[in-house]
This record gives structure tokens, sequence and C-alpha cells, in this order.
């Protein structure tokens, strides 16, 4: 790095300067206080977890766990856990992967990029997915992809509705072919699933980019995203390189793809339990 | 050849493209444009035309040959209404019962500001969805570059089929090499690590068969020909019955990549 660059406002969210990093460590236990990336402001972190991981000076909504977002959403003690001990794999024993994995692994205290299981919301049983950010920027490697197909799998012959939280960089370089297929595969699990009469929603969460957004992100019967969040197929840091100009405020945030006809809804995090029981409750004929 | 050497000549000048191919394959070729929604994309030709005696659908990601007609199709990068109009020609050969023949050579889906709030994203997505239940076969060719989702937008097929000096990825090895690496300089590294050679996406299972090339690319226009006649006869999908067993193994054919 270019000590000018040290100095520099980050573009957007894909690109966080080192002290961001820093701050940016929401769930390690052993930190106290945090400073809000957007307003800096010094806070207390059980302050911040009891909003949902949103700063309560300013509204930043905080990069958050896979965990913490199913316990926000699905009832309690509802959630059965499916395929957990499934791991990524160097598939294509590209170089550095493995200990990428591991340290993956140990940051995200995750075996993969994507959680994936049944629970109710409200009192309505569904399948869910939610992506985890900490495990290599919610990249989807072959895992992340047969466990997100066999959940909707498993939903179809359920009869049941998915209801899947995206956070993503996209599909994982490290496992070559094997992850842009993954899209395809996905995609035809959505498919068959929507045949068969289901319902699909998403809910797009900062950021949700790349292979993630050109499948199932954007297939859902119903798509809806956090405030602000960053929704796009290329990268704007990519883009920028390509047009050789800064790009238009706002670009690629979810506000923009609301206007655009791309997404359905805005719904703040705390909203989102009672918004998702609706649905489905209109989903289900309307019974109580 | 080394990895680097088939990403070199994936992109030679002179390559044959997509227009190549269909001029040289099929008869009676009659371009449609548009996509009904937004405009028509140069860097996508769609169209209908016969195969021996077989009325089919071919759609094909067009590079252009001459640097004017590069510009004008945008070096084969195509915007969503490409994707749409590739999706609507799609939707009408299922409709007529013709098979599908797609000829995939780009770097990628178009990263630009229009692009996205068009809905790049959403167009890939879409076509993949689509693809994978239309109810008449696939044939996809990799000719030269298959670069990420935009090249599988339009490779979601019964059969793909990859040119001996082809290559197919989910990133650039450039960008590869100057994301994981800092190092734009490590692409003949990076090349090899993608595993985006026809043989090496054979043997993941990726890809079904490798053409051979030749310097005399009539022959293998001929091979490709006859491939293709001896391949849709072979499909047979004249009853719902075997439509339906083709799609189940469509299906199977992408659910088995990284299944556990």
């Amino acid at each position: 790095m270019l000590t000018k660059d040290l100095f520099r406002k980050p573009k957007n969210e894909l690109e966080t300067s080192a002290k961001e990093r820093k701050s940016n460590k929401v769930n390690i236990p052993d930190e106290l206080f945090i400073n809000c990336p957007s307003c800096r402001k010094t806070q207390l972190k059980a302050d911040i977890n009891e909003s949902c991981g949103i700063c309560p000076s300013c509204g930043h909504y905080y990069k958050i766990g896979a965990r913490a977002r199913l316990e926000m959403i699905a009832d309690k003690k509802s959630f059965t856990e499916h395929d957990a001990k499934l791991t990524a794999v160097n598939i294509i024993s590209f170089p550095e992967y493995d200990e990428k994995i591991e340290k993956a692994r140990k940051e995200s205290r995750e075996c993969e990029a994507v959680i994936t299981g049944v629970c109710k919301i409200g009192g309505y049983p569904c399948a869910v997915f939610v992506m985890e950010p900490r495990f290599i920027m919610g990249s989807m490697g072959s895992i992340v992809g047969e466990k997100i197909t066999r959940v909707f799998e498993y939903a179809t012959k359920k009869h049941l509705p998915v209801i899947g939280y995206t956070v993503s960089g996209g599909a994982r370089m490290q496992e070559g072919i094997i992850s842009l297929l993954q899209m395809a595969k996905v995609s035809g699990a959505v498919k068959n699933h929507s045949d068969a009469g289901n319902l699909y929603l998403t809910v797009l969460t900062n950021p949700t980019t790349g292979g993630v957004t050109a499948s199932f992100a954007m297939l859902g019967d119903i798509i809806i995203a956090e405030p602000n969040a960053l929704i796009g197929f290329a990268g704007p840091r990519v883009i920028e390189q390509t047009i050789r100009q800064k790009l238009p405020a706002n670009f690629q945030r979810a506000e923009y793809l609301l206007k655009t006809g791309f997404i359905d809804d805005i719904v703040g995090r705390r909203e989102q339990k009672a918004y998702l029981a609706r649905v489905l409750k209109i989903h289900s004929g309307g019974r109580s | 050849m080394s990895a680097y050497d088939k990403v070199l000549a994936a992109r030679a000048k002179g390559r044959p493209t997509a227009s190549d191919y269909i001029n040289n394959i099929f008869s009676d070729f009659t371009e449609m444009h548009g996509d009904r929604r937004f405009g028509d994309d140069p860097a996508v030709i769609a169209g209908i035309a016969i195969l021996e005696q077989t009325p089919v659908t071919v759609i094909g990601l067009e590079k252009g040959h001459d640097t004017k007609e590069k510009i004008s199709r945008n070096f084969g990068s195509a915007h969503p209404e490409g994707y749409r109009k590739a999706l609507r020609q799609m939707k009408l050969a299922e409709k007529f019962a013709r098979p599908v023949i797609c000829f995939v050579d780009t770097s990628g889906a178009y990263c630009g500001v229009d692009a996205e709030s068009r809905g790049q994203g959403q167009a890939i997505a879409e076509n993949l969805y689509e693809m994978m239940t239309l109810k008449t076969p696939i044939i996809s060719i990799f000719i030269g570059e298959g670069g990420s989702g935009g090249a599988l937008a339009l490779a979601v097929a019964d059969q793909v089929w990859i040119l001996e000096n082809a290559v197919y990825s989910v990133i650039s090895p450039e960008g590869c090499a100057s994301i994981l690496w800092k190092d734009a300089k490590r692409v003949k590294e990076a090349s090899e690590c993608l595993k985006m050679t026809a043989g090496d996406l054979k043997s993941l299972g990726a890809i079904e068969r490798i053409i051979p090339e030749n310097e005399n690319f009539a022959a293998v226009y001929k091979s490709i020909s006859k491939l293709l006649v001896k391949t849709l006869h072979d499909f047979n999908t004249y009853s719902e019955k075997k439509l339906e067993e083709m799609l189940k193994k469509r299906y199977r054919k992408f659910r088995k990549i990284g299944e556990i």
C-alpha cells in the first residue's frame, strides 16, 4: 500500500482502510468499544449489539454474522441447522487456499460462508439460508452452492418457502470453474422450487455482488434489501477502472435499485422479522 | 502449450468469431434483433437458421473482426439487453421446438454504469434460471474466451463443447493475479491455477467435449457441423417423455458439480 493511501477516504464499502478493518471486528468479545466507520463516534459494543448492529448515533448498519441475523428473525429455539459440518475443500488445489479456509474458519467460527436450515418466523415454518460475511467475504465456492441447493431441494420436497439472506463478494475464484458453475446449479434448484409453486424471498444485504447477484440473489419472487446496501454485478472499483470515471453518488445502492425497479422494497433490520412473518402469512392463505 | 499460451491463443487477432461459425455451419441464417424491452445489443447475434435439414435457433457472443466492428460490438461484452435478446430467442425456440446452439466468446459481461443500472446481474440470473428448464435441446460451444457469468449466461446447456485452444474461467487470469497477489504480472501462474484450459475443464466435468483445432478452420466448421447433426439426432426429443428425461439430465449434470 502506498503511504498516500493511508490517508485517503475509502471509495466504497468493499475498499476498507486498515483503520476500518480493525474497527469492523464487531463480533470479537474482548473488544468493549468500537468506532463507527460512518460517524467515527466511539461506542460500547454492547449497545450496538442491543440495537441489531445499527449505530445508535448515525444509523450506520454494521456487518453482522449469520448467527446474529438468524437470532433476529427466527422464533426462539425454532432453528434446526442442516449440513452444519460441510466445510470448504481445496477442489482444484489452488495455492494458499487451505490456509485461507483455516483462517476464515477461525475468524468466523463457521465451517463455510453460509448457514442453512429450517425455522419458524412469527409461527410460520420456512427453510432459510443466511450468508456469512466473515468467511472469505461470503464468497460462493462449491460447498456454499451445495448447501443452498440442498436447502432448496429440501424445501421443494416439503413444500416450504425459502427465505435467503445474501452478502457476498461473488464466486470464489480459488475454486475456479467449479464455483462459477454453482451459479447454474443453485439457479436450477431455485427454478424447480418455483415451478412447484413455492415462495422464495431474498434479503440483499451489504454488499451483494458478482456471481451471487447474477444468480440466486436476483431470483426471489420477492426481493427486499437493507438501507444503503451495495448491490451489483461488477464491484464499483472494477467499473471505475473500466470507464475511468467517478461513479454517481448512490449508484448500486438499495435506494437506486428500488428506483430502477430491481427490488420490491427496502426494509430496515428492526422491521424485517415482522415483514417476513407478514409475507409468509399472506402466502399461507392468510391463516395465523 | 502452457495455460497462458492458450489464453493468448483464445484472444488472438484473426481467430474466427461467432459470425464466422454461423456463416460457415448454417444456411438461411436470418438475424433477429432486440429484446423488446430496451434495445438491441450488437455484442449478441441471434437468429434462426437451417442445419442440414433441421431448423435451429443460433445465438453468438460476437467480438467483431476489424477495429470498427469490434468497437460497435463492444468487443463481445454484452449488456443486459443482449442477454434478454438471447433469452427471447430461446423462448421462441422452445415454442417452435427448435434446438438452440450458442457460440460463446467473451471476456465477460460488460462492467459499466448502464449495464449495472439496467440489471446486469438480474439478466444473467434470469438466463441461468430459464435455460435450466427450457424445453428444447441446448448446445453451447466455447470458441474463444469464456469469461465468467457473462459466458455462463449462454452455457446452461445439455452439451457444452470447447475448442482445443479456447478457455473458460470464473475470472480472467489478470483479474485473479491482481486481486489475490496484487501483482498483475503473475498472470501466467494464475492461468495455470485457475484450471481454465479445455483439458482441465474436461477432467473437472465442466464440459462434455473438446473439439480439435486445425489451421484450416474450414475443417473445424465441418467437424462441428457433423457433430451437431449427430448429437441433435441422438436427442430425439419428439416425445414428452424424452423431453422430461433430457431436462432431468440437464439438471443432474450441473447438480453434480461440487456435489458431496
